[in-house]
């Protein structure tokens, strides 16, 4: 036994095994009381209460709502693809999951899963990937308005995708590293902008003027990347019955269900990784996580405060908007911060 | 370790391309080459060029993999069922090229070629290996850099002229 545990292959995988249930139990767990967070808002939004009846304040309403879920039946259309059919949720959760891997939750190395020189670049991967899992489960379901839905879809993701992967280079050329640790160590301190300034800022991302511009191109991507309205057309239910999941029932529903929670906390968190100093802020190192945690249950009541607000846009605005307007803007702007720090370094 | 992870990306990588080839329904045959991707990009990532691993999932199964499956779904493309005298001698020609290449295979073993040290220097750790590359790219491969960029400039005016059709007066006339 104790041979085994000197082991240094079988030490890495043992503390990979604990931090991956820490944190996919963790998730689990936020994800959870997002739902309930969201129904809440929502709610209080259109004047009315929400989720009240199962437990205190309703706060059992979202575990009543999976064991509901789980004792469902579980429907496969018959002309569907069996095997993808079945793939396509399980491609809805996992690149979420997996980017979890890379993301500095507090002080490195105890709240950092993992901090690889590429991270930023492992995400971009991965929300590339989950685009599979629309197009499979359209495609699969061998349902028109399914099959419609994952075709939008996937054409929404990939070109918001190329207006957010453009938008995080200005952010990677001013900390000079794309491991996600780095670039929040890289906002660390104070900031002035300008010598009238009484008071000096943190010295976060969103406070550098040529950042300011990627920072609004990557807060509308991250609508489109999640399928969150007010981008949420696949789901277009006046058109589209539920886009692509219509065929999807009982768990494998909540799977895609639960790979929209995922990947708002994911992109959340990498928001507040790239502009707002992540885990920075005052007091002892080890109350990184909680700023952390604060700085990203803003972001998500912003995403929860926006879909409740806005109405959804039609196809070909959201198409015409990331293309001629979210592109561009992130090509002009790499070419104004790369003048700008080359100025600043050489001029 | 690390050659085992080797040894089973490599086996991956093998069979889903096989899979690839194989496989009559176009869907599954997109999917198995998108699987095949990811396990270079694993092997990538055993020879510590994390940098190109990753853009290999970006570009490759991210990117092009997707266009080639809407593709495949807007043309309806079901089951391959080609026969006759022309799928006959596009066999062939496929059956010499893949002798050809076993031929290669068999060569380059006989003369013990293998896997040598992962990398003769590896790239200085603090920039990774983006900035070696970037490095790289703008000076000594500065000219073949350019030209690819014309390249793809010059298909993607092509693929908007191609797009957008002749002007109507002209069909008109034509």
């Amino acid at each position: 036994m104790s041979a085994l545990w000197n082991n240094e292959v079988f030490q890495v995988a043992f503390w990979a095994f604990v931090k991956v249930m820490i944190i996919l139990n963790t998730l689990l767990g936020v994800v959870t009381y997002l739902i309930y967070a969201e129904r809440k808002i929502c709610g209080h939004m259109q004047a009315r209460t929400g989720p009240n009846r199962v437990g205190p304040f309703g706060l059992l309403q979202t575990p009543a709502d999976v064991i509901k879920l789980l004792l469902k039946e579980e429907f496969t259309p018959a002309g569907a693809n069996k095997i993808l059919f079945h793939v396509a949720p399980v491609l809805a959760v996992f690149p979420a999951v997996a980017t979890f891997a890379v993301i500095p939750m507090g002080p490195p190395p105890m709240f950092v899963a993992t901090d690889i020189n590429v991270g930023l670049l492992l995400f971009l991967a991965m929300s590339s990937i989950g685009v599979y899992a629309i197009v499979l489960a359209g495609w699969s379901s061998n349902n028109k308005y399914a099959l419609l839905g994952g075709l939008r879809s996937s054409a929404q993701m990939i070109s918001y995708e190329l207006a957010m992967g453009l938008s995080v280079i200005p952010v990677i050329m001013h900390s000079g590293t794309m491991s996600l640790v780095g670039i929040v160590q890289s906002q660390a301190g104070t900031y002035r902008p300008f010598e009238s300034l009484p008071f000096a800022l943190p010295n976060w991302g969103i406070f550098h003027w040529y950042l300011l511009l990627p920072f609004a191109i990557f807060f509308i991507t991250m609508f489109a990347e999640t399928n969150r309205a007010p981008f949420d057309l696949p789901e277009a239910e006046g058109e589209l019955v539920a886009g692509f999941h219509t065929e999807y029932s009982s768990m494998k529903w909540s799977m895609f269900f639960l790979g929209e929670y995922f990947n708002m906390i994911i992109i959340s968190s990498i928001c507040v990784t790239l502009f707002f100093g992540g885990y920075l802020g005052p007091g002892p190192a080890m109350l990184g996580i909680v700023w952390y945690l604060l700085k990203l249950f803003v972001i998500l009541f912003i995403f929860i405060w926006v879909r409740w607000t806005l109405p959804r846009l039609r196809y070909d605005q959201l198409m015409n908007f990331g293309w001629k307007v979210l592109l561009p803007g992130a090509v002009v702007n790499i070419v104004i911060a790369t003048v700008w720090l080359y100025w600043r370094a050489n001029g | 370790m690390l050659p085992w992870l080797f040894l089973g990306f490599a086996a991956l990588l093998v069979a889903t391309a096989v899979m690839v080839v194989v496989h009559r329904n176009p869907v599954t045959s997109a999917l198995f080459l998108v699987l095949s991707f990811c396990s270079l990009a694993g092997i990538y990532l055993l020879l510590q060029a994390e940098f190109l691993g990753m853009v290999q999932v970006i570009v490759y199964a991210g990117a092009i993999m997707v266009l080639f499956l809407f593709v495949i779904m807007y043309l309806n493309l079901q089951h391959d069922v080609e026969t006759g005298a022309q799928i006959a001698v596009r066999r062939g020609i496929g059956w010499m090229v893949g002798a050809l290449l076993l031929l290669f295979g068999f060569l380059l073993a006989n003369r013990g070629w293998a896997p040598g040290p992962v990398a003769a220097q590896l790239p200085a750790q603090d920039g990774g290996n983006a900035a070696a590359i970037g490095r790289v790219l703008y000076s000594r491969f500065l000219f073949p850099f350019e030209i690819t960029s014309i390249l793809l400039l010059v298909a993607m005016v092509g693929a908007i002229v191609l797009a957008k059709g002749r002007p109507a007066s002209e069909s008109e006339g034509a």
